[in-house]
């Protein structure tokens, strides 16, 4: 008799569960056995008995969460291949922030590719994804609408460049999320050109170290205490979208890089002057692309929009499944 | 048309005026002519090119994509024209060469028809980027609505030379764009345009509030007096062309055409000079209140009804010319003179001099002021907000100088209200909760309760900014979106006083009442929430219907 995919992986409260190497894929909750994707805190939390994940991931981890956040980790590097109770898991890059996972699954001759939070454009402070031919994808759809298609953000960070010749005397307040877009906006101002000390919200400090750790060179950080009197204009500040004190820097201008940016009511609403649309996340056309080249017989959509990506895959002649997990956050870009 | 696209995103997306002005010189400085000159008249609401209606947009867009997506689409977005612009089918980024010029695109849409439009439309969303795509469905959808008023564009116009923004007001009117001969003049490399309209606009003289201790210096025996009506400042002007047809016009404080609106006064325009007055409504003899004008303003054409319940009337102040003579260069009292006798001329019953008021000190100027109605103004109190002054050997010049005019404005009134809304603030503000709705007492089935009776976010300090925001994070109850709703019952809540210029009755708000320019005069973190004013105190504040039937509007 063949095995059904769901046999292998299916959703439960807890996150997708494979019963047959008893493993939970990004749990939302405490569990005896889990593979990470990545290091956000709605995919990486505390509390599990093992926690397997590439080593950068449970770098990020350990220092978010303390060295403690699992009884037991086990570092896994890209390509290497691992059995889990007799389950062919494999770690590939997914794009999405530093460490960031795709898990591949094997089992009897099934596939199935769980691809967690990724992008296929470039960024310089990740491995790219590695697309893998798959019988079942996994996908996210965050940004699945046919709306969202995020610009080159080497143009966006110009457009950051440009404001700053422009109003040389206000200090340009740019939220971020302290994980991935953080690090890859200091990155790309640097390959900009920009090489001024960026000061940073305190927050950032340890991710950015992880970073710089690895080989991506961030340059000179100044840390932004939020007690700090109001400083002279014209710096590029970073930090957190929501906890940023505007209170440091007389008349600053607020930038916010998230892939929510790309429609103007949303930034409207959000009080930016400058919206940049930079994003983590894959694009409607990088996650249509992507299902049309692993060419899987089954898309099962996690979180997001998974009505539109369901829409365009029937119109395609995918089989789709929403598989309606709660737990992960479609605001996290 | 790239820059043009990213100067209006940029205008929509910074709130401070300094900014949205340095934006606009930037553009008119970087761009050269024609594509300025329409951007200045998209930006002012003077570019005529033909509108695409909704379905024309929805047509194109369903012979090109899934309707399902689109409507998924179109939920999320909300706006009909960028969700148009983002799922279009085109190039995210566009080389300069073929990126094409905003005096183009204009060009092409002057050549459409009824039958052509879709075409040209759908090839220009293939031409365009984004941005581009979003400028050009909001050039033809009517309307850029990014925050810019005709006056803030002319202001940066004039930024671009050392030209005096009263002057570009007056000739303006004469002006079309592209307006070529006008950025040449500004920038000091053409002359002055002539206005070849014989009936312009000409600047205005505009006065300044009169300071607390401005009185002391001044000598009563210099000035006039005559009320200040709560209309709208307008300039009448009637004169005949160059083939004998006489021509009537309508122009606003800042020089805007408005006659269309106003069918009833150019009627009676039957003369040859230009007069500076109120724009009131006056019904049943008496002048009614500013919202009873609000009804007849920002509106392209008019109503039988409208006309026959809210007949229009110029109260007049001034003459500037007449007969073909410039009167400006006369004393006030000298034009006044001439005035008096232009408007007994002219016979309309829609017409009449603003009366003066009789004063031999300040002390009785100050006791007219307070109490308009006793002082002759009779049943027209309710349309009175204060006094003017003006000196009599004032000269008509544009502009707000210093000195020949006063504005003496009645005080404002006060009332305590309780916090019941908060919602963000924009721009600088937009992490704390500013904007306020408050709310009065008012007796309610179950005991008191709470009406709202207005909204206003200004005259806070830092300080005060964050203790409020924090007061109302920690005592909210309810959110509704952006909009939070806070604890405000006889036991809690948060008494803010607030100042306000007027009061008009409004079938639109649950209260009743709405007020004119409420803003918080001060927090009373002091005051228990229970000792706020009632709906039935300010109600006292609404203006008396002297014989005047009441009627629903």
């Amino acid at each position: 008799m063949p095995i059904r995919p769901a046999d292998l992986l299916h959703p439960t409260p807890a996150g997708l569960y494979c019963p047959p190497g008893d493993f939970f894929v990004d749990p939302t909750r405490g569990v005896e056995r889990a593979v990470i994707t990545h290091g956000h805190s709605d995919h990486a939390r505390p509390g599990h008995g093992k926690a397997l994940a590439t080593p950068q991931t449970l770098a990020i981890m350990a220092a978010r969460m303390g060295a403690n956040h699992a009884r037991e980790t086990q570092a896994v590097q890209y390509g290497e291949c691992v059995s889990i109770n007799g389950i062919g898991v494999t770690l590939v890059p997914a794009g999405h922030v530093l460490g960031s996972a795709q898990v591949v699954i094997d089992w009897k001759g099934l596939r199935i590719v769980v691809s967690g939070d990724y992008k296929r454009s470039a960024d310089p402070t990740c491995a790219p994804f590695e697309p893998v031919r798959a019988d079942v994808f996994v996908t996210e759809a965050t940004f699945a609408l046919p709306v969202f298609r995020h610009p080159p953000a080497a143009s966006e960070i110009g457009k950051l460049m440009s404001s700053l010749k422009r109003f040389p005397e206000r200090t340009h307040l740019v939220g971020a999320y302290s994980l991935g877009k953080a690090q890859r906006v200091i990155r790309l101002i640097r390959e900009a050109g920009y090489d001024e000390p960026i000061f940073i919200h305190e927050s950032l400090w340890a991710m950015c170290d992880i970073y710089a750790a690895n080989g991506i060179e961030l340059g000179a950080l100044t840390p932004l205490a939020d007690t700090a009197g109001p400083l002279a204009g014209g710096r590029i500040a970073i930090g957190p979208p929501s906890t940023f004190a505007a209170d440091c820097f007389t008349d600053p201008l607020a930038v916010y890089a998230s892939g929510w940016m790309r429609t103007r009511k949303r930034a409207r609403q959000t009080g930016v002057e400058l919206p940049l649309i930079i994003s983590d996340h894959a694009d409607w056309g990088e996650l249509t692309d992507t299902i049309r080249e692993v060419n899987p017989q089954e898309v099962w959509i996690t979180h997001g929009r998974d009505d539109a990506l369901a829409r365009w895959a029937e119109l395609n002649g995918y089989m789709a499944k929403p598989l309606a997990l709660v737990g992960y956050e479609d605001e996290g870009d | 048309m790239r820059a043009f696209a990213n100067l209006i995103e940029s205008l929509m997306l910074t709130p401070q005026r300094n900014g949205k002005l340095r934006l606009m010189l930037a553009y008119f400085r970087d761009t050269p002519d024609p594509d300025r000159g329409f951007a200045l008249a998209a930006l002012t609401g003077a570019l005529n090119v033909p509108r695409a209606r909704p379905a024309l947009l929805r047509a194109l867009v369903a012979e090109r994509f899934d309707p399902v997506l689109f409507r998924l689409s179109y939920d999320y977005v909300g706006d009909l024209c960028e969700t148009v612009s983002l799922i279009w089918p085109g190039p995210q980024g566009l080389g300069n060469d073929t990126d094409p010029r905003l005096g183009d695109v204009v060009a092409s849409l002057g050549e459409a028809t009824r039958a052509s439009l879709p075409g040209i439309v759908s090839d220009m969303l293939d031409r365009l980027d984004e941005t581009g795509r979003w400028a050009f469905l909001k050039l033809i959808t009517g309307g850029l609505r990014v925050g810019v008023s005709a006056r803030l564009a002319k202001t940066a116009l004039a930024g671009l030379g050392a030209v005096p923004l009263d002057e570009i007001e007056e000739t303006w009117h004469g002006q079309r764009p592209p307006y070529e001969v006008l950025f040449a003049w500004v920038e000091g490399k053409g002359p002055r345009p002539r206005n070849d309209d014989p009936a312009p606009f000409r600047a205005m003289m505009l006065a300044q509030p009169l300071g607390d201790s401005d009185l002391d210096a001044l000598d009563p025996a210099h000035f006039a007096a005559e009320w200040k009506w709560d209309g709208i400042r307008v300039q009448a002007v009637a004169a005949r062309d160059a083939h004998g047809r006489q021509l009537r016009r309508l122009y606003s404080r800042t020089g805007d055409d408005i006659s269309a609106a106003f069918p009833d006064i150019l009627e009676v325009l039957d003369f040859d000079g230009t007069i500076d007055g109120e724009l009131l409504i006056v019904r049943d003899g008496a002048a009614q209140p500013f919202n009873a004008l609000q009804q007849r303003l920002n509106r392209k054409s008019v109503t039988r009804k409208l006309l026959a319940e809210h007949p229009a009337h110029i109260r007049a102040y001034d003459l500037l010319f007449a007969d073909g003579e410039d009167l400006r260069a006369l004393t006030f009292a000298e034009r006044r003179e001439r005035l008096a006798r232009f408007v007994s001329e002219i016979d309309s019953d829609r017409i009449d001099l603003s009366a003066q008021v009789r004063f031999d000190d300040w002390n009785m100027l100050a006791a007219a002021r307070g109490d308009p109605a006793g002082t002759g103004a009779a049943q027209d109190a309710d349309a009175i907000e204060g006094v003017m002054l003006k000196r009599r050997d004032s000269v008509y010049e544009a502009g707000r100088p210093k000195g020949p005019w006063f504005k003496w404005k009645r005080d404002p009134y006060n009332v305590d209200a309780v916090l019941m809304y908060a919602q963000r603030g924009r721009g600088r503000r937009s992490s704390l909760y500013s904007d306020c709705t408050f709310g009065v007492w008012c007796e309610g089935g179950a005991g008191p309760e709470l009406v709202p009776v207005g909204k206003a976010y200004s005259g806070f300090t830092d300080e005060e900014l964050k203790r409020l925001d924090r007061f109302v994070r920690e005592n909210t109850v309810e959110r509704f979106g952006p909009v939070r709703a806070v604890r405000a019952d006889t036991e809690t809540g948060l008494v803010l006083e607030i100042a306000f210029e007027g009061l008009n009755e409004s079938a639109r708000h649950k209260s009743g009442v709405a007020m004119r320019f409420p803003r918080i005069a001060r927090i009373r973190w002091d005051k228990p929430s229970r000792e706020a004013g009632t709906l039935a105190e300010l109600a006292r504040l609404l203006p008396q219907r002297k014989g005047a039937q009441a009627r629903p509007d």
